[in-house]
């Protein structure tokens, strides 16, 4: 009786209950979670799915929080230690303008580097707006927010006002992996608390700066943490709606401390990724990240509920670090492929899931911003 | 059943969705256990020297080349020890047309098998069994016969790519053709030796194509009876003449659901994870397979053409548990011999 309800429910769009969830993550069937996860995403996107040109940035991987679930961040001594300079940015910012056609946003995370000061953030983000004015920039987690806090002796709102103010225009949603004390306590200690992330999203959002939400699981945490997580994104986004998209990330074991863990499998992605829209009743996108899913999964993901395939990248150190197999960079031709054989239309978006027009893809035209 | 026009119609129209749950709710009528079966076993490619050169093909050289070869008959008993230490219960010998082996060659190395081990032999495809046939002089019927009084238990699928002579002279023109192929099936199931079907997607050719594929193989099935599976590979591009793409796992998935609507009368649907990898592997469970064919100790045709998935008997029932189904280890004749 209960289960015919929750799924009348999911059928029907109407907000699941904590209980409801569980029961359908329980006992419903893969393809019918599918189908109604869709009709949610139609109700959402109608018949687009959104991807973006995008360059990955990361700063460094020397980091002071050593999580367990990271193959990415290792101490300076290490062998393949790095840190970009402001003329490395610049240069790299330069070569990505001359040759990708129509990026419309950078997208930067990094590490808790234990020696730069927060004047070196700050004057990262000036250097990539000066070099791209037109192009967005999304940049640093709620993690990394916390530390320029504490590196700073600022707080999380005056660290968000002055990067607004250096010309950052959005958080991605990293680093809240699951969002409970008991689970970070394991996979990231050292690491932005679950109040902490919370705090530095709804400052974010009150400042009008928009951000994402993600989700890192398969790894300790219960199925109840990981439903619970969901709900939590869920309050924060009915009380601020700042939120733009939720992300999913399948934990990635190898070369990290937790490499004994077994991979998820597509079926387990892809069941999370129609619950959580059926969930998130509240948020307007649900990304499906190809890096970590793999592009097979990540198309089928269209049929699952997704709306957003996110985009080119260009470069990705973090989860390939972490034993993803996938590629680093895929073309705008292929993304769009893979969207129309879904029987969806690929919109070519900016970071505020606006459709990037082929006017504005002129003005963002190879090099023209760089001196 | 599904006439050719109305799975032509599904085939090219119908939302991938509804496919799939139309071909799980098939798959569970007939099998309405919730388990899903895989097979230990070793595939020993005997030799790749090959007259037919078929332009998909990455594995083949010809003779002479100096990568040809021909494993000697010890080194294929070996290889068979080694699958019965690990629990394999079947051995999938496939070679190359050889032109200088003769029929001898081969009942010699299947006396030889079935004196030392209890092991099935699943082996020789449709093509091979046509070769040996017309190198001996020899009906394929008395060819096939002689093989199974040496010990060929049953065929294997392979080599019916697709069953359309337009698309098979395009990509295999020397190899044998559709009347060929599945009267070499026909006279093997006459004789009370089973066997599989297979398909290669990603070929070249047209959706209506792949349904005159199936219906040929659900016609001579009413016929015999003797199909145990069907099974839908896509075509691997890498380091063959034909190159191209390969078709997405999107359209795999579709074709899966539709083969197994398409046909009724065969009793088991085998996803493939070695084309499609574990992850599209698992997925298939959900678009009606009830099989994940073998864990493959050893496959030298698909690593050829640069796809290599790697799979062991923990990852195959982690890979069926995390969809929610019971693994169960089968042999060739599909009867379960271990529950996990």
């Amino acid at each position: 009786m209960s289960e015919l309800q929750a799924a009348q429910k999911a059928a029907a769009g109407i907000r699941l209950s904590f209980a409801e969830a569980r029961e359908l993550y329980e006992t419903a069937d893969l393809l019918d979670l599918a189908v109604w996860a869709r009709q949610a995403k139609e109700r959402k996107s109608g018949r687009d799915v959104y991807y973006n040109v995008n360059r990955q940035i990361n700063l460094s991987n020397i980091c002071t929080a050593g999580c367990p679930l990271c193959a990415f961040s290792c101490t300076s001594e290490a062998r393949q230690a790095f840190v970009l300079e402001l003329e490395d940015v610049r240069r790299m910012i330069e070569q990505t303008a001359a040759t990708t056609k129509g990026l419309s946003e950078i997208h930067m995370v990094s590490a808790l580097h234990p020696e730069k000061d927060f004047t070196y953030y700050i004057d990262i983000v000036r250097l990539v707006k000066e070099l791209l004015p037109q192009v967005h920039l999304k940049a640093f987690t709620p993690v990394e927010i916390v530390h320029f806090s504490e590196i700073s002796g600022l707080s999380i709102e005056q660290v968000l006002r002055t990067l607004q103010a250096a010309g950052l225009d959005s958080l991605p949603g990293g680093g809240a992996e699951i969002l409970d004390d008991e689970v970070r306590k394991v996979i990231c200690p050292h690491k932005a608390s679950s109040a902490q992330w919370i705090e530095t999203m709804k400052t974010a959002h009150r400042l009008g700066i928009l951000t994402n939400a993600t989700m890192m699981y398969g790894h300790v945490e219960s199925i109840e943490q990981r439903l619970r997580h969901l709900f939590t994104l869920r309050d924060i986004q009915d009380e601020t709606g700042g939120f733009q998209a939720y992300v999913a990330f399948p934990f990635h074991p190898d070369n990290t401390k937790l490499s004994d863990l077994p991979k998820t499998g597509s079926w387990e992605d892809l069941r999370m990724i129609a619950l959580s829209r059926l969930i998130l009743d509240n948020f307007d996108h649900i990304k499906a990240f190809w890096i970590m899913l793999t592009q097979p999964i990540a198309q089928l993901s269209l049929a699952f509920g997704a709306d957003d395939l996110d985009g080119t990248v260009e470069e990705e150190k973090i989860i390939h670090a972490a034993g993803a197999k996938t590629k680093t960079r895929i073309s705008k031709e292929d993304i769009e492929a893979m969207i129309c054989e879904s029987g969806y239309t690929p919109v070519q978006r900016d970071t505020f899931y606006r459709p990037v027009e082929s006017a504005q893809l002129e003005k963002m035209e190879v090099g023209k911003n760089v001196k | 059943m599904l006439s050719e026009k109305e799975g032509l119609e599904l085939l090219q129209r119908e939302d991938i969705l509804a496919l799939g749950q139309a071909a799980n709710a098939l798959r569970q009528k007939i099998h309405p256990g919730r388990e899903v079966t895989f097979i230990v076993d070793r595939n020993i490619n005997y030799s790749n020297v090959c007259v037919n050169e078929c332009r998909f093909c990455a594995f083949f050289r010809p003779k002479g080349h100096k990568d040809a070869y021909v494993l000697p008959l010890p080194a294929i008993l070996d290889k068979i020890q080694e699958t019965v230490d690990a629990g394999g219960t079947q051995v999938m010998i496939q070679g190359g047309l050889h032109p200088e082996l003769d029929l001898d060659y081969y009942l010699t190395m299947l006396r030889a098998i079935k004196k030392r081990f209890v092991i099935s032999i699943h082996s020789f495809t449709a093509t091979e069994i046509l070769y040996f046939a017309r190198q001996a002089g020899r009906s394929v019927r008395d060819t096939l016969l002689l093989l199974q009084d040496a010990g060929l238990d049953s065929l294997p699928g392979g080599g019916a790519e697709i069953l359309v002579d337009r698309v098979r002279k395009q990509v295999s023109p020397k190899k044998i053709m559709t009347d060929d192929w599945l009267y070499v099936m026909e006279c093997a199931h006459s004789i009370g030796m089973e066997t599989t079907a297979t398909m290669v997607i990603g070929l070249g050719e047209t959706m209506a194509e792949r349904i005159e594929h199936m219906e040929r193989i659900r016609a001579l099935q009413e016929k015999t009876g003797g199909f145990r599976a069907f099974i839908t590979w896509s075509y691997q591009p890498g380091n063959t003449q034909l190159g191209g793409q390969t078709t997405s796992s999107w359209d795999y998935l579709r074709t899966l659901a539709l083969s197994r609507l398409y046909m009724e009368n065969v009793q088991h649907i085998q996803g493939s994870w070695v084309t499609q990898g574990e992850r599209i592997g698992q997925m298939t469970l959900a678009f009606g397979a009830d099989d994940l064919g073998s864990i493959m100790l050893e496959e030298n045709v698909v690593r050829a053409a640069g796809t290599s998935y790697e799979m062991s008997i923990d990852k195959m029932v982690q890979t069926i548990e995390g969809s929610g189904f019971k693994a169960a280890q089968r042999d060739t004749k599909y009867k379960v011999i271990r529950r996990f």
